[in-house]
């Protein structure tokens, strides 16, 4: 046996192809809608300029106009589109989600790497920081988070990033800490291979399964995070629109109105239940429930 | 025993430590001063001045801190910048408001989560279990505060059976106090339900193959009498420390719920300072609703150290 075949990693969960995995999660009925409405959200964002019927900042003379055939799904008390002001929405909520998500995955696997790899005072730090950060719920933290830093994009973007942290952290470290004792990283340093690559070749691929259902279950909690600090006037700027922000900005007209309370909450609810229809897919398909159990 | 329970509370005054002085110096590390800010970018120097030496504000951050933490100790949380009012009275007013509506919310999530939980793991793969499973998923799907938005337009505006906003105290009458809170718990609960029917659903499954079980039916007992005295009872246990938990996270969904409702709890007064730039009061909230997270946490594992002496960690 070469020392090719001894420093392979042949612990966790087996790890198959993008192909073999997408094949798979087409089988599973719920999976395959939540991928076809995410699809169709994300083509709907990106092209939103092109799609929307309307500018969404435009104000026309059809004020609080019910949902009809000009104004899909009505207008606001500025005469607003609600459909296009939607359509726009989708894009801040994916971006939210999608770039919390990468950034609390990026920094949280460096400190659980770190925490895990090099054990003591280190190990004992993050750990001290996880544990005060897992008392209290990632919204709570968002929240205190903006109330220091401010309102805005890019507050809130770093607010649920670091509310997210411990989570990324805690199931880095677990990981690191179950591989570490394995022979073949034993082997690995035998022949002489630096820390860097023992963790990047060794470590990380194996924790790759766990992280990407976290961070799939993370997404649809960050697009609920941002749309309640908009709903709360903690978000973006008022100009923005959110859904979230739709929401706050609709308060007064809730009974005169009614689809300015449905319609975007409903946007939020579609785009979320798909987003765990596809983690809870992804979930049974890459076996990792075992590391969820805290 | 003891040793354990004096190690948690030890362990918790620590954590409420780091947490108050964490609060402390990362809201004087804002870039900018709250002073500022809160006068505004025109206003007078000599009143910004004035304003920072009436809340000692210009001297050293040290001194600053020592000062802070010996009021603190002693439940002086300070005033609000407004208008002066002590953020204890305050919080005192708000809290009880807060813990109502918490306690309710809970009530309801028990309510729908355990009967839909059991019949979802007694009859499992069932139409029911099936129906059961969607709804799951769209609970944790709708943000909370929609969910409340959806109930006013449906109940206060079109139907008019509840009221829509506001909070009668338990003073005024039970029906006033409760109906102005049954919209927001519903609201708050929801969620929380269905993560709690997963959970009520899957430790019942996990017992339910266990031997004992099945003894307890080849000895011939009626089938309710095995699942609610053998099954249930040992299933809920990890159930009953994710409910601990969870009181906690109603209220953090408290405070979404109290800006729907307009009630004046500690959430409103919370996102209210945080809008204002009312740091004192900002301060006050997260420590209260941070004392309360830790407490429960503590409660918990005492409890837990009660019901399962197994657990009586010695490290």
């Amino acid at each position: 046996m070469g020392v090719a075949e001894l420093t392979r990693p042949v612990v966790a969960a087996p790890r198959r192809s993008a192909r073999v995995i997408l094949r798979r999660l087409s089988r599973d009925g719920r999976a395959t809608a939540g991928a076809v409405v995410l699809a169709v959200a994300v083509i709907g964002a990106i092209f939103a300029p092109w799609l929307a019927p309307f500018d969404p900042n435009d104000q026309t003379a059809d004020i609080l106009s019910s949902p009809g055939a000009r104004h899909l799904l009505g207008t606001d008390d500025l005469g607003r589109d609600l459909f296009s002001r939607i359509l726009f929405g989708a894009r801040v909520s994916l971006f939210v989600g999608v770039a919390t998500v990468l950034l609390a995955t990026t920094f949280g696997v460096f400190m659980g790497v770190i925490a895990g790899y090099y054990g003591r005072w280190v190990d004992m730090l993050v750990m001290r920081y996880i544990d005060l950060q897992w008392a209290f719920p990632n919204f709570i933290i968002a929240v205190g988070l903006v109330a220091i830093f401010g309102t805005g994009l890019e507050n809130v973007i770093v607010a649920i990033t670091l509310a997210f942290l411990d989570d990324f952290a805690r199931i880095a470290r677990a990981m690191v800490l179950s591989i570490r004792e394995e022979d073949y990283v034993a082997a690995a340093k035998a022949v002489g291979a630096s820390d860097q690559r023992i963790v990047l070749r060794h470590v990380l691929p194996n924790a790759v399964s766990p992280l990407i259902v976290q961070g799939t279950v993370s997404i649809s909690y960050a697009i609920l995070g941002e749309a309640a600090l908009s709903f709360l006037g903690l978000g973006v700027k008022p100009t923005t629109p959110t859904w979230g922000l739709i929401l706050n900005d609709a308060r007064p007209f809730f009974i005169s109105a009614w689809w300015l309370g449905v319609f975007p909450g409903l946007a939020i609810m579609l785009i979320v239940l798909a987003i765990n229809f596809v983690g809870d897919g992804l979930r049974d398909l890459l076996d990792v429930r075992e590391y969820f159990k805290s | 025993m003891q040793a354990y329970i004096a190690r948690r509370i030890i362990y918790s005054l620590l954590v409420m430590w780091g947490v108050a002085t964490l609060v402390f110096f990362m809201m004087r590390a804002i870039p900018g001063d709250p002073v500022q800010a809160f006068v505004g970018f025109e206003g007078d120097p000599a009143a910004v001045a004035q304003i920072r030496r009436n809340l000692g504000l210009d001297q050293p951050f040290i001194v600053q801190y020592v000062k802070w933490m010996g009021r603190l100790v002693q439940g002086d949380l300070g005033a609000s910048i407004w208008n002066r009012q002590a953020v204890t009275v305050l919080i005192r007013e708000a809290l009880p408001r807060t813990l109502a509506l918490a306690l309710l919310s809970f009530a309801v999530a028990v309510a729908i989560a355990l009967p839909t939980g059991i019949v979802s793991a007694i009859r499992k793969y069932s139409l029911a279990d099936h129906a059961f499973t969607f709804f799951a998923f769209l609970g944790l799907s709708m943000p909370d505060f929609w969910v409340g938005i959806v109930l006013i337009i449906v109940f206060a505006v079109r139907l008019q059976w509840l009221p829509a906003f506001g909070y009668e105290p338990l003073g005024m009458g039970f029906w006033p106090w409760l109906s102005h809170l049954i919209l927001p718990s519903v609201a708050t609960g929801t969620s929380f339900a269905a993560i709690l029917a997963r959970m009520t659903r899957s430790a019942l499954l996990e017992v339910l193959r266990e031997d004992y079980v099945r003894t307890a039916r080849a000895k011939g007992l009626r089938e309710l009498a095995v699942i609610l005295r053998h099954a249930l009872r040992n299933a809920l246990i990890p159930v009953i420390t994710v409910m601990g938990i969870a009181f906690a996270l109603l209220l953090a969904g408290a405070v979404v719920a109290e800006n729907v409702f307009a009630i004046k709890g500690v959430g409103r007064l919370l996102i209210e300072a945080i809008i204002n730039r009312d740091f004192p009061i900002v301060q006050g909230t997260i420590l209260v609703i941070a004392g309360i997270f830790v407490f429960s946490n503590l409660t918990v594992d005492i409890l837990y150290a009660l019901i399962n002496p197994r657990i009586r960690y010695v490290d």
